[in-house]
């Protein structure tokens, strides 16, 4: 009996640190998940000020969305934009990442850079696409800049065709998120130990080799951090082009993202139908985290 | 541990204006104090006979000030106290402001007028405002009293427009609601333009050019030799919308009429010869022909548009320089206007019937609002001696006197094709449309992506 008393046990601080987590991802993650799933079987919406339903219809929700064929439209358009933008991006953080890890290049101002690179991210997503749909509005200033110096003969209608729309979408995600993968993938390299680095430079390896065989293979884990939350960010694409294109997706509805699609629902608050689409998007993103995990780890087996 | 610092504050600065566009939303709740010794009286039947007011709160409902300011200046007795409230005689009248941005006043109401009958009796919705867009949605409902339960007969509104009166009017045939505004709109031309083009800017000459939409694509094609442009297609959609021959909706299913249909054509043939173009309303694009540079023939709009709208208090806009005119234009119709309902469930039944009776139909009051506020007034007496005499001219229109063709006009709206689901498919099929008008899609597609969008918002119709 006395024995006990002696020693302290800490393993129940663990369970105790874990709790904050469990409550929050309760109430607020798997509950909704659950009522989501829950709402998908039922036809519920409003119509004016009356409310239809909530009667049952089994899966006659999910059956409207795979026979209206929009979904792989959207599917398309969001997977489309998020490459747009992603590939860019990743590039350029690969880039900036090594130069301010590089100690032989002794780059001047690092702080001051890192804190400029990251600042787009904290601009509101809705007000960045405000302020590019003015800059590129038919008589914004882009427009008249181009006409001035003679690219164009008359006003650029940037909203109005397919890949303009689509480009802006990705430039803007890219520069709102360059920054932020920029920082996440310089702590990846400088975890990498030194002094690998300086036994490739003893053996002649020159900045190229450096950067392919030691610095890429060794970030692996963090590039696969970066690629799946930036996969999920992606497939959640919304404030962006829905401002941008004010919620139409215009033009025809090739710049409207999946969560634009779920959006259209809650004028009706139609819980049914966007509960059924909720799920499918669901499964859609668990999917693919699957295969870019099962992809980028694919060495690892062999 | 300079530069940190430096770092620091760079990012202070970028989240504190980040946080200075997240505050500040227009959106003003407010909660009544709950010291009720009301009785209710929701559920009795009130004939011409109306129980006596037992509320010591009156709650109204509406997207701005305007009524606002209106009841301020005009309802006899009314005393602010601030922004969200007011008091009449000792019943307190409390304010609930929502914007109409995004739908957030309607989802706003639909919710306070759905928790009406549980509500206490201090919260309850007493009056609230509707635009005509949206007004069967709640008229044809009975959340909004019939008028002539309030003891208010039709002798009390016979000089009211008809129009004013078909829009509040349910499937049952019962009047629910009162404006105190006829927005009846017409074609506001740029007399500079109009001197240039068809060699005059005489009202009635102009009128003559855009008679009907043959006279008018007709200019339109001269406008264009010119090098202006006529308006925006999205101008004239309320024209043709207004003249429609049957409802959007017709057996739950979405019915695209033939005025519609001529819209599209006749827009379309514009847009591509460059006579006309497709900027959204209220955008810069479109608002650039406020100005001489902006080579814009013509807006469309009623007494409110060109009154607030157009940049009078500036020397440089056309409006500013007095060389806007206005004409009736190729067919009747209304903009805007605001409608006061009275909520079922209401104890301050007496107070609803007087600040409607007194607002929207004292002639007296309606003359004060229409030469203080420059509204154009729903009475037709009032009208006519506005027309009759000087005081009706304005400076923005040259001198004229637009009282005679405002209520010309308002005389001829009709608007007996007005369906709840007005608001939704209006707003879709110009969204829609726009791809065909610029290329992106052939009539039938962008007419598909309408019925689509349709379908979305209201799942219970069919499009097909």
């Amino acid at each position: 009996m006395n024995k006990k008393s002696k020693v302290v046990s800490y393993n129940k601080w663990g369970y105790i640190f874990l709790i904050p987590f469990t409550v929050i991802f309760l109430i607020f993650q798997l509950v909704p998940l659950a009522t989501t799933i829950y709402n998908s079987f039922f036809e519920n919406y409003r119509s004016g000020l009356t409310q239809i339903g909530p009667n049952f219809v089994g899966l006659q929700n999910y059956g409207t969305i795979i026979t209206n064929g929009d979904l792989p439209t959207y599917f398309y358009n969001t997977m489309v934009m998020w490459l747009m933008g992603f590939i860019p991006q990743i590039l350029l953080s690969l880039l900036l990442g090594a130069w301010f890890t590089d100690p032989s290049l002794r780059l001047k101002c690092q702080t001051f850079f890192k804190t400029v690179i990251y600042l787009p991210n904290l601009i509101m997503a809705s007000a960045f696409a405000m302020l590019f749909f003015t800059l590129f509005s038919d008589s914004g200033p882009i427009n008249s800049m181009l006409m001035q110096i003679g690219v164009f003969k008359e006003a650029y209608q940037f909203m109005s065709h397919v890949w303009t729309v689509r480009t802006l979408v990705a430039t803007m995600n890219c520069l709102m998120w360059f920054g932020n993968t920029t920082i996440l993938l310089m702590a990846g390299m400088l975890g990498i130990d030194p002094s690998l680095f300086e036994a490739a430079q003893v053996d002649g390896a020159t900045s190229t080799q450096i950067f392919y065989k030691i610095t890429l293979p060794l970030l692996r884990p963090i590039l696969i951090f970066v690629m799946i939350t930036s996969l999920i960010g992606g497939l959640q694409m919304f404030d962006v082009p829905q401002i941008l294109t004010n919620g139409t997706g215009d033009p025809m509805r090739s710049s409207m993202t999946l969560i634009m699609y779920l959006n259209k629902h809650l004028f009706s608050k139609n819980y049914g139908l966007a509960g059924a689409l909720s799920v499918f998007l669901f499964v859609i993103t668990g999917i693919l985290s699957l295969i870019v995990f099962k992809f980028t780890n694919s060495d690892k087996v062999k | 541990m300079k530069k940190r610092i430096v770092s620091l504050l760079v990012l202070a600065t970028m989240t504190a204006t980040m946080f200075a566009g997240c505050g500040g939303s227009d959106s003003a709740t407010t909660e009544a104090p709950a010291d009720s010794a009301a009785t209710e009286t929701a559920d009795a039947e009130v004939a011409a006979e109306l129980p006596a007011d037992t509320g010591k709160v009156l709650n109204i409902q509406c997207w701005n000030d305007e009524f606002q300011s209106r009841l301020k200046s005009h309802y006899p007795g009314y005393e602010e106290v601030d922004a969200t409230h007011g008091k009449i005689g000792d019943v307190e009248v409390v304010w609930t402001i929502t914007p109409s941005t995004d739908n957030a006043y309607q989802n706003n109401l639909d919710e306070a007028l759905l928790a009406q009958e549980s509500a206490a009796a201090d919260d309850k919705v007493d009056l609230f405002l509707v635009e005509a867009d949206y007004a069967l949605k709640y008229v044809d409902t009975d959340y909004a009293m019939a008028l002539s339960d309030l003891g208010i007969t039709d002798a009390d509104l016979a000089d009211q427009y008809k129009y004013t009166q078909s829009i509040v009017t349910d499937s049952n045939g019962k009047l629910k609601g009162s404006s105190w505004q006829a927005c009846s709109a017409g074609l506001i031309y740029n007399r500079e333009a109009a001197k240039e083009v068809l060699g005059t800017d005489d009202p009635d000459e102009v009128q003559a050019a855009v008679a009907d939409w043959g006279k008018y694509n007709e200019t339109a094609a001269k406008v264009a030799e010119a090098g202006y442009t006529m308006c925006s297609a999205y101008d004239t959609f309320r024209v043709y919308s207004n003249n429609v021959s049957g409802k959007w909706v017709q057996d739950n299913k979405v019915v695209i009429d033939k005025n519609i249909d001529k819209w599209i054509d006749d827009s379309k043939e514009l847009v591509d010869a460059k006579a006309e173009d497709t900027d959204d309303l209220w955008g810069d694009d479109w608002a650039k022909g406020k100005n001489p540079e902006g080579k814009v023939f013509c807006y469309f709009g009623p007494a409110w548009f060109f009154n607030f709208c157009l940049n009078a208090d500036d020397p440089a806009s056309i409006a500013g320089q007095g060389g806007w005119g206005y004409c009736v234009g190729p067919q009747s119709y209304y903009w805007g206007g605001t409608w006061i309902c009275a909520a079922t469930g209401t104890d301050n039944a007496n107070l609803v019937k007087d600040i409607i009776l007194k607002m929207t139909t004292d002639k007296g009051i309606l003359k004060d609002i229409a030469q203080q506020d420059a509204d154009c007034v729903n009475s037709k007496t009032v009208l006519a001696e506005l027309a009759a005499d000087d005081s009706g001219n304005l400076d923005l229109l040259g001198g004229q006197n637009p009282y005679k063709q405002l209520a010309e006009g308002a005389e001829k709206v009709d608007l007996s094709n007005i369906s709840a689901y007005d608001q939704g498919c209006n707003e879709e099929l110009q969204k829609a449309i726009k791809n065909y008008f610029q290329g992106n899609a052939t009539k039938e597609e962008a007419l598909d992506m309408f019925k689509k969008a349709v379908v979305e918002k209201y799942p219970e119709l069919t499009a097909e």
